[in-house]
């Protein structure tokens, strides 16, 4: 049983990054957008994430949930020493989100608009940042349970080059995923080509910034290298993502939109493979040599197997359902499409 | 501020606001499917225009509890690691659940809210009754949690070991009917005189009466199935305290001495050093009465209990006071109402009975509080009742009150976006919710003119 809760850990932390970070990306992108496209890429932008964004803060309750159940002494380990990135990740998740509600909401369009628009751009940049700066720590060995002053605790416990370069790659991966997702809600060709240039453009930095880790990861004696191409399957899960990159290109290119977002999710998760399968099933490096695993840090075997089983009747009653729920929307999305812009098909 | 005292201040201030934010969100997609109900049956546009402007609402209240429950579930660990390194495995089956629970509740107002004319009618009813099963199923579910903590069960506890643990035990812990079960009710009974006061304050404005006045009598319907329902299920509740924690009863009550025939003990102040109660009013042996339904039943008093395992006296009793006063006015109020509904039709219309419904708007969310500060600082000084001190399980990190301050800050200028939100919405009911009023056209681009 112990399998199929990290199964739904690992499933949660995915969907989390992909649909979540879709969703973050759509912020960063209108971030950087121009101001003569604004408007445009806010609609587009909008129409990709709307109906299911409420569904994603979820995903991440869900492995704090498995989390603090399953392997309590990972979440408090976590949650002690990692105390202040989480209070900032946090601070995005809330701002982000009531911004984003209100922003829709508000039953009087005027100048507040600007505002929570506002506060949703940064929270949108600010939380996966530090999403991937919290993952950074844990693998990362600056965690130092031994110390005994505050700075090495509780700061120099997160705070290093290392993180911050995922902080930035993790942001990158999120506005390359977004710009993605929002291909396929795009009504003409303009606005196909004006997402499709994002999509080039985020996928560059994706490609700076996944460097720039290597770099960091190498100054820091970080033994990053090592994990990723020592075995098989690290080498295998980098060379399908780098296949992944060339095919988006061309499917892009002859505009087959479908295939371009499975390819997405797909490379996302080849990228976590690649990043964690060396020391799975640790998943807490300490910088005394030491680690929590989650195979031998769990809670007593009847919480494990109740767990597991309130995760499987979970799923059992909400995928249905919430795959019901985005057909319903890409649907009615299509037919919206058909009738507004007969004369340009897209092809 | 030392540390201890800001986590548990950051702690109660979290919590205050979540649960208001989510007994709205529990209860409102009631309010908002029975209107719907109103609708689909009479075809009256009026009841479809309510239903829309509650879903707004509650839509900006889920949202907003999403936010709220997503920091708490962090806070949890961030102030308190070692409660929950010790107590996740053993209490958190609810919370598992209620992560199915609370996704339903999200995908099903997604269906909801964008589901207007493109589904079967019912089924799209369906989806908003939906939205306040399952909110009320994650109320439950986390109320179980939290009565854990009062009533720990499902292992055992040897030499500061937690062994034979079994979540299942754990969530169907003594206390979890009872506190759950009064829970409801209080959330119903709170947002029925929240929502009855607001509409019954536009009635007064005389803006689109005919809309706030449907408004306010569906409201003012579950308010009142709260106002009575609150007592009753807060003697099952007070009953089992007296059973599992006698100590918070007795600090409930600033009963200090051990003794049959009780007096029920109505205001005053308590000292808990000398051990006595000042200027209060003594109802003699219903204390008993109302534990035990026997007059003369023995009621354990504070002096019976190590010194050091007393919860703040005066707090406990001030608040459980103010639960009882504000409780009681709710009834008076429910039972005026109720008279006039079967017998004078008249007073549903005059301004002293709008007035009377404005003024107890925030009734019941004081009454909320207040028993909710019963509950959880009458627990006090475990985190674990009998087990584990709230002091021994604070972080190791230290300058926790600036935490405090930020999420002071956070939670307040939340609340204070919610109400502007909310006010807005209600601004626009002329044009965008209301279909006899002329303004009405709800297509329009909805721009400040």
């Amino acid at each position: 049983m112990i399998y199929v809760v990290i199964g739904f850990l690992w499933l949660s932390i995915c969907l989390y990054v992909i649909l979540g970070g879709a969703d973050f990306g759509a912020g960063i992108v209108e971030l950087f957008t121009k101001d003569k496209n604004r408007p445009k890429t806010q609609t587009i932008m909008y129409e990709s994430i709307a109906p299911v964004w409420e569904a994603n803060h979820m995903w991440l309750i869900i492995a704090i949930v498995i989390l603090f159940v399953g392997f309590p002494e990972v979440y408090t380990t976590l949650s002690t020493y990692l105390h202040i990135p989480l209070v900032l990740m946090l601070i995005g998740i809330i701002a982000r989100g009531t911004a984003f509600t209100f922003r829709h909401y508000d039953a009087v369009k005027d100048e507040w608009q600007a505002v929570y628009t506002q506060i949703f751009y940064f929270s949108s940049l600010l939380t996966p940042f530090f999403l991937g700066l919290i993952a950074a720590a844990t693998i990362s060995r600056s965690i130092n349970p031994n110390a005994d002053n505050f700075l090495d605790l509780y700061i120099f416990s997160w705070l290093n080059w290392f993180g911050v370069a995922v902080g930035l790659f993790t942001a990158s991966i999120c506005a390359y995923l977004a710009s993605i997702f929002a291909l396929r809600e795009t009504i003409d060709r303009m606005e196909l080509s004006l997402m499709i240039k994002k999509s080039k453009q985020t996928m560059i930095f994706v490609v700076i910034t996944g460097i720039l880790v290597f770099f960091t990861a190498y100054i820091s004696d970080i033994p990053l290298v090592m994990w990723v191409f020592s075995k098989p399957l690290g080498i295998m899960a980098t060379f399908f993502a780098t296949i992944s990159l060339g095919l988006i290109l061309r499917a892009m290119h002859i505009r087959k939109l479908l295939p371009v977002r499975a390819l997405a999710g797909f490379q996302v998760i080849m990228i976590l493979v690649a990043a964690t399968y060396q020391h799975n099933p640790n998943i807490i490096l300490f910088s005394n040599g030491q680690h929590l695993s989650l195979l031998e840090h769990i809670a007593a075997p009847k919480t494990i197997s109740a767990l597991g089983w309130a995760l499987i009747l979970g799923s059992v009653f909400i995928l249905p359902f919430l795959f019901y729920l985005m057909f319903s929307f890409s649907k009615q999305r299509r037919q919206l499409k058909e009738t507004a812009k007969p004369e340009t098909p897209i092809k | 501020m030392d540390d201890f005292l800001a986590a548990r201040a950051q702690m109660a201030m979290s919590l205050g606001f979540h649960i208001i934010f989510s007994c709205v969100g529990m209860v409102m997609p009631f309010l908002m499917a029975f209107a719907h109900w109103k609708y689909l049956k009479t075809k009256n546009e009026v009841y479809k225009g309510l239903t829309k402007a509650w879903s707004k609402g509650v839509a900006i209240l889920f949202a907003t509890g999403a936010v709220s429950g997503t920091m708490l579930s962090f806070e949890l660990g961030l102030l308190w690691p070692s409660f929950m390194k010790h107590a996740g495995p053993i209490f958190g089956m609810p919370f598992s659940l209620e992560g199915t629970a609370f996704f339903i509740e999200a995908i099903a107002i997604g269906f909801f809210l964008y589901g207007w004319d493109r589904f079967n009618k019912w089924f799209h009813w369906f989806c908003g009754f939906l939205v306040g099963v399952s909110g009320l199923a994650s109320g439950i579910l986390v109320v179980a949690a939290n009565a854990w903590m009062n009533s720990p069960a499902g292992f055992d506890y040897v030499n500061g070991q937690y062994l034979n643990i079994d979540p299942i035990k754990a969530m169907f812990n003594d206390a979890w009917f009872s506190q759950a079960l009064h829970m409801t009710v209080a959330a119903f009974c709170a947002t029925g005189f929240a929502v009855a006061g607001v509409h019954a304050y536009l009635i007064l404005k005389k803006k689109n009466v005919e809309f706030h006045t449907k408004a306010f009598r569906i409201a003012a319907g579950f308010a009142l199935i709260g106002a009575f329902g609150a007592p009753l299920t807060g003697d099952t509740a007070a009953k089992s305290v007296a059973e599992r924690q006698p100590i918070k009863l007795a600090a409930m009550e600033a009963h200090f001495e051990t003794e049959k025939g009780a007096a029920f003990i109505i205001g005053g102040i308590p000292d808990e050093e000398k051990g006595e109660v000042k200027y209060a009013i003594k109802i003699p042996k219903v204390l008993s009465f109302l534990v035990s339904n026997d007059f003369n039943h023995e009621v354990k008093g504070l002096n019976d209990f190590p010194r050091d395992e007393w919860p703040p006296v005066a707090v406990v009793h001030y608040a459980f006071q103010t639960m009882i006063f504000f409780g009681v006015v709710m009834i008076i109020i429910g039972t005026i109402y109720l008279y006039s509904l079967f017998f004078k039709k008249e007073w549903l219309d005059r301004r002293w009975l709008l007035k009377t419904f404005l003024i107890a708007m925030p009734f019941g969310y004081i009454a909320l509080e207040a028993g909710w500060t019963v509950t959880e600082v009458g627990r006090q000084p475990w985190i674990i009742y009998g087990i584990m001190r709230t002091v021994d399980a604070v972080t190791p990190m230290p300058g926790i009150q600036y935490s405090f301050y930020f999420f002071t800050a956070v939670f307040f200028s939340l609340s204070l976006v919610i109400a502007f939100l909310l006010t807005r919405q209600i601004k626009m009911v002329p044009r965008l919710y209301d279909p006899n009023d002329p303004q009405f056209n709800p297509n329009a681009k909805n721009k400040k003119s």
